[in-house]
């Protein structure tokens, strides 16, 4: 059931709203589709064990007609191709989309708060905001005055490329403008779906581990940028923030990474340069 | 879980390849995973499981080719094992350039 209307959107449909929405004006969408709803009613299971070595001999082994089809294709190609698309939208458009990936409590919606508020007058800004479930996060960016998409993506555990081109649809940002996509909080399932962004940024909170990048090496091997935030918290944990950056090198000798604390300010400056040299790169002021 | 949404993309691929070859139903697919792939090979098999009921696949056997991660050395240009993308030779200590393990493949069906 959605969760704003008590309407009968199922709990797993991925839905995309602006804050304000009375619930029923939101778009029962579903990002990938047609699949949910095959309920045909005969029950019929089957189990195979995938686990024992098959070895099919697809050229003669089925003597009633069957053939093989070869079709080598990527499983991953779709959403390539639409976030290609996604890709060429934002370059035409001058927009700077950034992919802002990190575990829950992270701290990317602070930062993105004080992001907003700080270069106001400065860098137009919009976000899509990607959360499983709730507004909560696309109300704290509205109150910032920035608009804002929440998509919801019910179970799943990512956004993909599809889900971006229909919020960049709704929400059409300025030309020029940054686009910052706040990816549903999880290291790992993010970094295989390319959404068209022209880098990722991966933050890490010193409340965490510091042997992170280690831990979920994807997440750091396709990032450009590492914020290392809440870095006002430091004289209280065991974070050893140049061990962490050391890891992260490891898996990623190009990344760079700037300290930041989003509470205190404190090393913002250096994100913020960062920002507006990619903002200059594709070709905005 | 994004192993759901591959499977689900899976079975959606092999239909419209299945329908363009003008077949009537799929029999196995035959899948390449490599070990770099990032995706839990028994997690894929679990989502095409829950994911295939009432499509083309709903009796097709799902047939995962697993292929491990291969990288040749930079400096010596020895074949070596990579267990992630970025892997070093183990003798002179150089980036791998990954040949192998990176697919994420539907290499064929077999059809009626």
């Amino acid at each position: 059931m959605c969760d704003t209307c008590g309407c009968s959107q199922p709990a797993d449909a991925v839905t995309f709203r602006k804050p304000g929405d009375d619930g029923h004006h939101h778009h029962h969408h579903h990002g990938d589709g047609h699949h949910h709803h095959h309920d045909h009613g005969h029950g019929h299971h089957h189990h195979h064990d995938h686990d024992h070595d098959h070895h099919h001999d697809h050229e003669h082994g089925h003597d009633h007609g069957s053939r093989v089809v070869q079709v080598e294709q990527d499983l991953l190609a779709r959403n390539q191709g639409l976030a290609m698309r996604n890709r060429g939208w934002f370059e035409a458009k001058g927009i700077l989309a950034l992919n802002l990936v990190s575990s829950p409590g992270s701290g990317k919606t602070s930062l993105l708060e004080r992001t907003i508020a700080d270069l106001r007058g400065e860098i137009p800004m919009s976000v899509v905001e990607g959360d499983q479930q709730t507004l909560n996060d696309a109300d704290r960016i509205a109150a910032t005055g920035a608009p804002v998409l929440q998509v919801n993506t019910g179970h799943g555990c990512h956004l993909d490329a599809e889900m971006i081109r229909r919020a960049t649809k709704e929400l059409e940002p300025a030309d020029g403008s940054v686009l910052m996509i706040e990816n549903v909080g999880n290291l790992v399932c993010p970094a295989l779906f390319d959404l068209g962004e022209a880098a990722k940024v991966v933050i890490i909170s010193v409340t965490e581990g510091h042997d992170k990048p280690e831990k979920y090496p994807t997440m750091f091997a396709a990032a450009d940028l590492c914020l290392i935030n809440k870095t006002d918290l430091l004289p209280y944990v065991d974070f050893d923030v140049d061990a962490c950056e050391a890891h992260a090198r490891r898996v990623n000798p190009r990344l760079e990474f700037v300290r930041v604390s989003a509470r205190t300010g404190e090393g913002l400056d250096g994100w913020y340069d960062w920002l507006r040299a990619r903002r200059a790169a594709v070709g905005a002021e | 879980m994004h192993e759901m949404t591959i499977a689900v993309g899976l079975i959606e691929l092999a239909e419209e390849q299945a329908k363009a070859a003008g077949a009537t139903r799929i029999n196995t697919l035959d899948v390449e995973i490599g070990a770099l792939a990032g995706v839990e090979i028994e997690a894929l098999s679990f989502c095409y499981e829950a994911a295939r009921r009432g499509t083309m696949c709903d009796v097709a056997e799902l047939n995962i080719i697993a292929l491990e991660g291969r990288g040749r050395c930079s400096e010596c240009g020895e074949e070596r094992a990579a267990d992630f993308h970025v892997a070093f030779c183990p003798d002179c200590g150089r980036g791998l350039e990954i040949l192998q393990g990176r697919e994420l493949r539907l290499r064929s069906l077999n059809v009626d």
